[in-house]
């Protein structure tokens, strides 16, 4: 009971006191002040509930009859060996863009937080614009300097003798160009929300930290990580949940080629679905990508949980939520 | 040990400059580009004769504009219909105890994390059907999985930091709830409302599957458009790139605005900044 008001744990008079004991009128309106955003976002999530169901028809924009087809989109879809490749490029990018991103804006923010100059603080602002920059324009840009005809990095390679570096058209690099335009524009995200993280440090650990001596390796590993932790893992949650569906840097870049090289499972399923029309087929891809995305996230959140518990200190029973997932953002709040 | 800390010094600057070379001087070359010519674009690096015709060209000789006016009403049409509906939403989050109230808060939260493919292709049938499909009404509706979840999460995050005391105080003084809402506690927010709600207008402009889908006809929003320019047969890259510095400007002019509350905007009220 009475949740959130639980940061001012004397306040519940009146409107969050017992339920049984406040007037039908009171007991209600929670639930008429919350409907409208509920019913605006619920209608949305109608086609939700149509994708399953449609995943198991023939259906198709061209000709549409639903058909009940049982589970024939999903087994053929297993046997497609364009369906594995997805996964993997899927698997891969997520990977390799989230893996750079967290490392170098870690980095990144512990330089901006040990430096004390002007120039620091003035890259603290600059440093935020590719983030907010549309991933489709981002790319755009990248074209701007990636294109060899206009581009000014063919220029710069040409003069320490690379020529004709083909970026997004050539096999082997396509994958690379596409994670160093997600690290431009989102390594940002991660370096704000660490240094965030590591400007609410408490400075007392590390002052003693240094009496005693340890080197700067053991007191990172053993002081500053844990403390960082529930904001690292912050990042990685949405960073992670962004980058294993991405679609617009890889569509703007290069629709998913060259061949399959970038058929990634979003995609697969936009072209499937959408470009060839072929609706029921491509829903059962975007289906287990939803999977993959809740289990990627629900593993996130049990650490970033735990982590919240270790560095507020507390023990772990205490803070064991009643309901669920209920009592985390609670617990999270306090613990700050 | 004073040469070994200037060394630290000079690496940590040196890091943190090629960083900054990294991050920010595409935007700088694309600012570039703008001011080049198509005749001088292929030939010329940094020394050029800088001419205004790209600018000319994009607006007043293309449909610029109108994809920026489409953009411009479908986002701020998202965030007024989010904040209406999802401020009171939040203040009851944060208030209120009700059965099933992180449940729902969740699923609200849920929406942001739903992959943009799988909501939209079932739309874009029902959206033909409704005879929404490609029109303000459907991408300002769509667009709400985008600004409702930020709003709620981040509204109530500041509704939670105000002190209930001050709330009493007011019943005490005979004020109704929704008197005691908008006189007391909005204005306590607004600060943090008005960041919320500009951080949910860069997100919708910024936009790329929902419209890509779902319009692209008569409406027609920046970002689907701009990938337009890139098709061309013949690519005029001057334009392409006053078209991408002027869509990104109101962005990066919003976030620094509000570049005090980002943290917490970014991170839906997990980090506080």
């Amino acid at each position: 009971m009475n949740n959130l008001v639980g940061t001012h744990s004397d306040g519940n008079m009146g409107m969050t006191s017992g339920v049984n004991t406040v007037p039908f009128k009171t007991r209600v309106r929670p639930y008429l002040i919350v409907a409208p955003a509920l019913l605006i976002t619920i209608g949305i999530m109608i086609p939700f509930a149509m994708a399953i169901y449609f995943s198991l028809t023939a259906y198709t924009f061209r000709i549409p009859n639903s058909t009940f087809v049982g589970f024939r989109n999903w087994t053929r879809m297993f046997e497609n060996p364009q369906f594995w490749n997805a996964m993997s490029v899927t698997l891969k990018y997520a990977f390799w863009s989230t893996t750079v991103e967290m490392l170098l804006g870690l980095g990144i923010a512990m330089l901006l937080s040990n430096l004390k100059s002007r120039f620091s603080r003035i890259m603290r602002v600059a440093l935020i614009f590719p983030l907010m920059v549309a991933p489709v324009v981002g790319t755009i840009i990248w074209q701007l300097m990636l294109r060899s005809s206009v581009g000014i990095i063919d220029k710069m390679l040409n003069v320490i003798g690379i020529y004709e570096a083909q970026w997004g058209a050539s096999h082997q690099t396509a994958m690379m160009t596409v994670v160093m335009i997600d690290v431009w524009i989102n390594c940002p995200f991660v370096i704000i929300l660490i240094l965030a993280g590591l400007q609410s440090l408490p400075k007392s650990p590390f002052e003693s930290a240094k009496i005693d001596g340890g080197s700067a390796w053991f007191n990172f590993r053993n002081l500053m990580l844990p403390m960082l932790k529930p904001c690292i893992l912050i990042a990685l949650l949405f960073r992670l949940m962004a980058a294993l569906q991405e679609f617009s840097i890889i569509f703007a870049l290069t629709k998913g080629g060259p061949g399959d090289t970038l058929m990634s499972l979003s995609v697969t399923a936009y072209t499937q679905g959408y470009m060839y029309q072929k609706f029921a087929s491509a829903l059962p891809l975007i289906l287990i990508l939803w999977v993959l995305v809740n289990i990627a996230a629900n593993i996130i959140v049990k650490a970033w949980r735990k982590a919240q518990y270790q560095a507020a200190g507390k023990e772990m029973e205490e803070a064991v939520p009643k309901h669920g997932r209920k009592g985390a953002k609670q617990a999270v709040r306090e613990g700050e | 040990m004073t040469a070994r800390k200037r060394l630290v010094a000079i690496l940590q600057n040196g890091g943190l400059a090629i960083y900054a070379i990294f991050a920010l001087f595409p935007l700088l070359w694309m600012f570039i580009l703008t001011f080049k010519s198509d005749a001088e674009m292929l030939t010329t690096t940094f020394v050029f004769t800088p001419t205004l015709i790209n600018y000319e060209q994009v607006f007043f000789y293309s449909d610029y504009l109108r994809y920026i006016r489409d953009s411009f009403i479908v986002s701020t049409g998202a965030v007024l219909i989010s904040v209406l509906a999802g401020v009171p939403a939040a203040y009851a989050f944060a208030r209120y105890s009700f059965k099933k109230k992180e449940t729902i808060a969740f699923q609200i939260l849920s929406f942001k994390f739903a992959p943009e493919i799988l909501v939209v292709l079932p739309l874009y049938m029902l959206y033909r059907q409704m005879g929404i499909y490609d029109t303000y009404l459907g991408l300002i509706w769509v667009y709400q999985l985008i600004s409702m979840p930020l709003i709620i999460w981040v509204v109530r995050g500041y509704f939670e930091d105000i002190s209930v005391e001050i709330e009493h105080a007011a019943q005490v003084d005979g004020y109704p709830w929704w008197q005691i809402f908008l006189k007391v506690l909005l204005p306590l927010i607004k600060p943090g409302l008005v960041s919320s709600a500009l951080l949910c207008f860069i997100f919708a402009w910024n936009s790329f599957t929902f419209p890509l889908l779902l319009a692209g006809i008569k409406v027609e929003p920046i970002t689907v458009a701009a990938t337009k320019y890139l098709a061309q047969s013949t690519v005029h890259y001057g334009q392409m790139a006053v078209a991408a510095t002027c869509s990104a400007l109101p962005s990066i002019i919003f976030a620094v605005v509000i570049q005090k509350h980002l943290v917490r905007g970014l991170s839906f009220g997990a980090v506080k900044g």
